[in-house]
């Protein structure tokens, strides 16, 4: 390869490598949003049996 | 529009009076300008031309004049009086006016013995430099009080102010420069008062978000 | 109906589609420049970056005045991505100016080429409106202060340029020649295309960015609601 090749190589993979990491940016972006998101359901999968639990608690006949 | 310049000058005097009465912005600036030429002198190698000897002038002003803004919203800051000054029934931009004029005036006052220091020093300061000194005063007052109110409402301040002061600091010293350099003065002036008049007119109207709640 | 739902995704799609076209073009159509050779051809990257560049500028300052003017819920992030787009593709514009200049005339950075230095001053400003962001608590002061500060850069852009070729004048002259004025029919239809394809991109990796940030926010409001 002449050292122009070399230099027009280099311009136009700098620019895909650019790209590539904002890919990988965007990567662990979505790997934390679907912790989190997972998190959360877990939170909420807690709460609604909580909720489902807690009326069977109140068949209390007093006598 | 009357009331609008009463209520500048009020806010003006108000800067001034106190700067006379603590006297600590001005002196600084002017025992600063002064230190910066005899540092200037040690920077510059032996066959350097007087041409880059007036490059520097204009560096020592515009590091001089940051000094000054950094100073212009710390006693509002320090003691709360913004929000004192917010409840006042005046335009918001006549804030920005008055504490452009007050500043103006400090760094006048610090180029008064700038300047006959400078020609003392190195060489000696012509008409076409001296326009554009007026000129650039003007700008680094319009943009420099606004960037000042920018900085004092961030946890940075003094760091954050010279960052965000010196790129558009920039065509102001190439103004400066070119006009006590070069050939062609005119262009170098009327560049300088288009920046004046572009930056003056963008700070009054967007003063009032800067200081906005 | 699908289109306006998967904007994103259609907006990839455009990207990919222009962009093939522009790396087909660029590497197997358009002739060799007749001074400079094969290494002209980073022309086409280089210049359309730095104009896309000024489109996210310019769109950043759109959003920012729209933030202060009509306040428009949301424009001060689409205003801080767009800015964040431009910094990217500004700092792309001087690597690759770098490189050009390299290959050119031998050194790694000339002041003779105005659009460079343009850019350097421009990417300063702008790399201090992260800081500036970065050092006021969020909340209506800090989107205040960030609009108005992206409405300066945007009268900055052409003050500046113009500050820049005033300077040359004093400065030391001009000692290498820019690029040559003529470009022939077919290379101006690949810097064309080659420009679309950036925009494209540059518009697809905005509404990314722009999705993933909404997400953090909503999911933020979730974790609190729920707490």
């Amino acid at each position: 390869m002449t050292s122009g090749e070399k230099y027009v190589a280099a311009v136009y993979g700098i620019v895909f490598l650019f790209v590539l990491a904002y890919v990988l940016i965007m990567a662990t972006k979505l790997a934390r949003l679907q912790r989190e998101v997972g998190e959360l359901a877990r939170l909420v999968r807690s709460r609604l049996q909580v909720e489902t639990e807690a009326p069977e608690q109140e068949e209390v006949a007093v006598g | 529009m009357k009331r609008y310049l009463q209520d500048v000058a009020v806010l003006a005097k108000k800067d001034l009076v106190l700067e006379l009465r603590a006297r600590d912005t001005v002196p600084a600036m002017l025992l600063f300008v002064v230190a910066a030429l005899v540092t200037f002198h040690f920077a510059l190698p032996a066959r350097s031309s007087d041409l880059a000897a007036k490059g520097l002038l204009w560096i020592a002003l515009i590091f001089t004049a940051l000094l000054g803004l950094s100073r212009a919203f710390a006693a509002e800051r320090d003691q709360r009086l913004i929000d004192g000054l917010l409840l006042a029934p005046c335009d918001r931009s006549a804030i920005w006016l008055a504490k452009g004029i007050a500043t103006l005036g400090f760094l006048t006052v610090a180029e008064l013995v700038a300047l006959p220091a400078y020609s003392i020093f190195f060489s000696g300061i012509d008409g076409a430099t001296i326009a554009g000194v007026v000129l650039v005063d003007l700008g680094i007052c319009a943009v420099g009080t606004l960037l000042a109110a920018m900085a004092s409402v961030s946890r940075a301040r003094e760091l954050l102010l010279p960052l965000l002061f010196l790129p558009l600091a920039i065509p102001l010293v190439v103004g400066g420069v070119g006009a006590s350099v070069a050939s062609g003065t005119g262009r170098y002036l009327g560049f300088l008062a288009l920046y004046d008049a572009l930056f003056a007119i963008l700070s009054w109207a967007s003063f009032e978000y800067v200081v906005a709640e | 109906m699908w289109l306006r739902n998967n904007q994103v995704a259609v907006l990839a799609g455009l990207t990919v589609v222009l962009m093939a076209a522009a790396l087909a073009l660029i590497f197997f159509w358009v002739p060799n420049d007749a001074d400079q050779g094969f290494s002209q051809r980073i022309f086409y990257f280089h210049v359309p970056i730095a104009l896309t560049a000024y489109v996210c500028f310019g769109w950043g300052a759109l959003k920012a005045f729209f933030h202060l003017w009509k306040r428009s819920p949301g424009a001060d992030l689409e205003s801080y991505v767009a800015i964040h787009q431009g910094v990217i593709f500004g700092a792309l514009t001087l690597i690759t100016g770098s490189l050009w200049a390299k290959v050119s005339w031998g050194v790694w950075w000339t002041w003779s080429e105005k659009q460079l230095v343009l850019f350097l001053v421009l990417f300063l400003f702008y790399a201090a409106y992260f800081m500036l962001r970065f050092s006021v608590e969020p909340g209506p002061a800090r989107a205040n202060l960030s609009a108005v500060y992206a409405l300066f850069g945007v009268v900055l852009i052409p003050v500046s340029f113009l500050a820049i070729r005033l300077g040359e004048r004093y400065i030391h002259p001009v000692v290498f020649s820019s690029r040559g004025p003529q470009l022939a029919d077919s290379m101006l239809l690949t810097f064309f295309v080659a420009w679309a394809a950036l925009l494209a991109l540059a518009g697809t990796l905005y509404r990314l960015e722009l999705l993933g940030k909404r997400l953090d926010a909503e999911l933020r409001e979730l974790k609190e609601a729920l707490a």
